[in-house]
């Protein structure tokens, strides 16, 4: 079991060896390779090819991500109403506790329209980046078997996560609706800020999987620094007004914070009361660098490993 | 039709040149498991016991030429399936390369279906992971569902794939991996499903993706098929190449060898 050979030839029976064609007879396998024009297998493509070949993919990563969130909730009698129900659950549930129970606001206006924005939309971010973390080794079987680029994984990944959060967002304006707020013209602004943190959470997700797949114990650590960043992201309070106990590079800290900024982007596009006054400085240029930085970076540090998923 | 010839120049499609792989299985101590014994192996900087190393294929070389049905036999675990994973680029070697013509591709697409989907969407799902494009399925989507037999009895395609019976699944299985053309094209026990009927349906679409295909990798464990599709066989026992010839002369030593223990 343990004898490591190097020989191909030690065994019971000798290897006869398949006649070669005379002109061939002298080369190396890699010389044999070059005059026939074969190429390494399993061999990662250059960036732009790998772009290209995800590009020709794309079809199958919608379908992919579509059938993935259909298939969830198929053996529920209630079936895809799921897919409202549990964020209209979790809202009642913040309601109850911070509504109801406590009836704290911390002096913020429509405070229940705030916090449900905030726990959705971290949400988005949270669990993109928990199943980021398992897309590559949940899906060995399906990447020991078929050719695809990988990266489609982690994307498909945060489109199961996007189209969990549109369902959310039929909740999200409901309840704003129901609080008091008017639709108007700064709801559109929710489009670039949903686009651009979906951008950030593909980064992420891509940058996470390759992480995940090497050290799985990271699945393990993940649900503890992803509380944390929660709860430094203003989900359940306003980060301007904790800031003013903190020292000045805290506070520009916590205003950098990619999820504090998508948060309050989507809030300041709902929410009436919550005037551009409340939003960090450079809020958009912020958004926008996060997605950039985090796109592209975890992009190509994901392809980086390409050709090494399918070990495991 | 497509029976090697011989040709004046043979032109090799797979060159594998001292190929290695190893496995990393974690989790597969037989050690102390309790979360102390891992604590104080992680103070005195111990690596794990519980990640195992598995060499699966140990340094083996051949050439397949254009127009050549390979048979790859050898007991259970003895690096076959694995050996084929390489070929097709979806295992990193740990030492060698493997140099192909075009893109290998296993028959198969298991792992991209979903039991919780109607078979008609698992189809389209399939083909996509496949790497076939919208209208190509569009094309061969009733081929398919012929070809599978599962409306035979009834709409069932429009059902989840979880209501079929083992031998129905196994069948659409086969039908949406068979309906992609490959230049090498490599086949893993694919031949021994669904019921006699479907068997002979299967093994004739062999036959054509044969003719097809460049280079065609057959494993089984079934001699008879390798007898009917191959000329050539390569016999694997742990991971090393024991034998490599014409079908009978390595089947007749395979065949001494096991029925000899």
């Amino acid at each position: 079991m343990s004898t490591v050979s190097d020989t191909t030839h030690e065994g019971a029976v000798a290897v006869s060896t398949p006649p070669v064609t005379a002109a061939d007879g002298g080369l190396s396998p890699a010389e044999l390779a070059a005059k026939y024009g074969l190429s390494v297998s399993g061999a990662r493509p250059s960036l732009p090819e790998y772009v290209r070949q995800l590009w020709g993919r794309r079809h199958f990563i919608v379908a992919y991500s579509i059938a993935r969130l259909s298939a969830q909730y198929t053996k529920a009698r209630l079936g895809q109403i799921w897919n409202v129900m549990t964020p209209l659950l979790n809202a009642a549930v913040y309601y109850l506790i911070f509504g109801v129970l406590l009836q704290t606001d911390h002096g913020i206006d429509n405070f229940i329209a705030y916090l449900v924005t905030g726990v959705f939309v971290f949400n988005f971010t949270q669990s993109t980046v928990l199943a980021g973390t398992r897309a590559i080794s949940d899906n060995l079987g399906l990447i020991r078997a078929l050719h695809f680029p990988r990266a489609a994984l982690p994307i498909s990944v945060t489109l199961i996560q996007l189209q969990q959060l549109l369902y959310s967002m039929i909740v999200l304006v409901s309840i704003v609706l129901m609080t008091g707020e008017v639709p108007q013209f700064s709801w559109f602004l929710l489009v670039p800020a949903l686009v651009l943190q979906s951008v950030f959470n593909i980064g992420v997700a891509l940058y996470v999987a390759r992480l995940g797949s090497k050290v799985t114990d990271l699945a393990q650590l993940m649900p503890f620094l992803l509380r944390t960043w929660m709860y430094v992201s203003g989900v359940f309070y306003a980060i301007d007004k904790v800031v003013k106990h903190l020292p000045t590079a805290a506070g520009v800290l916590l205003d950098l914070n990619p999820a504090a900024v998508y948060i309050d982007l989507i809030r300041f596009a709902l929410i009436d009361s919550f005037t551009s006054a409340q939003l960090p400085h450079h809020v958009w240029i912020t958004a926008v660098a996060w997605a950039v930085v985090a796109g592209i970076g975890g992009f190509v540090f994901f392809w980086k490993a390409e050709e090494q998923y399918g070990r495991g | 039709m497509a029976e090697q010839q011989q040709g004046t120049e043979r032109v090799p499609t797979v060159i594998v040149d001292d190929l290695h792989i190893v496995y990393r299985v974690h989790g597969a101590g037989s050690g102390k498991g309790s979360a102390t014994a891992a604590l104080s192996r992680i103070v005195q900087r111990k690596t794990s016991p519980n990640v195992r190393e598995v060499h699966a294929v140990r340094g083996v070389s051949f050439v397949a030429y254009r127009g050549e049905a390979v048979g790859l036999i050898g007991s259970n675990g003895s690096g076959k399936s694995t050996m084929l994973r390489a070929i097709a680029g979806l295992l990193p070697p740990e030492r060698g390369r493997v140099y192909t013509d075009g893109q290998p591709s296993l028959l198969g697409v298991n792992a991209a279906l979903m039991n919780d989907l109607t078979g008609e969407r698992n189809v389209i799902l399939g083909g996509l992971a496949m790497g076939m494009s919208n209208s190509e399925i569009r094309e061969k989507y009733q081929d398919i569902v012929d070809f599978s037999g599962i409306n035979e009895k009834g709409d069932f395609i429009s059902l989840p794939m979880r209501t079929y019976s083992s031998g129905m699944a196994a069948r659409l299985r086969f039908s949406i991996a068979a309906a992609k053309q490959h230049d090498v094209l490599m086949i893993d026990e694919a031949l021994a499903t669904g019921d006699r009927a479907f068997q002979r349906r299967s093994e004739e679409r062999i036959r054509e993706l044969r003719a097809e295909a460049g280079t065609v990798f057959l494993v089984s464990h079934n001699n008879k098929s390798i007898r009917d599709t191959c000329d050539r066989v390569l016999w694997l026992e742990k991971g090393e190449l024991w034998m490599d010839g014409p079908t009978e002369e390595v089947l007749e030593a395979y065949e001494e060898h096991t029925g000899g223990k």
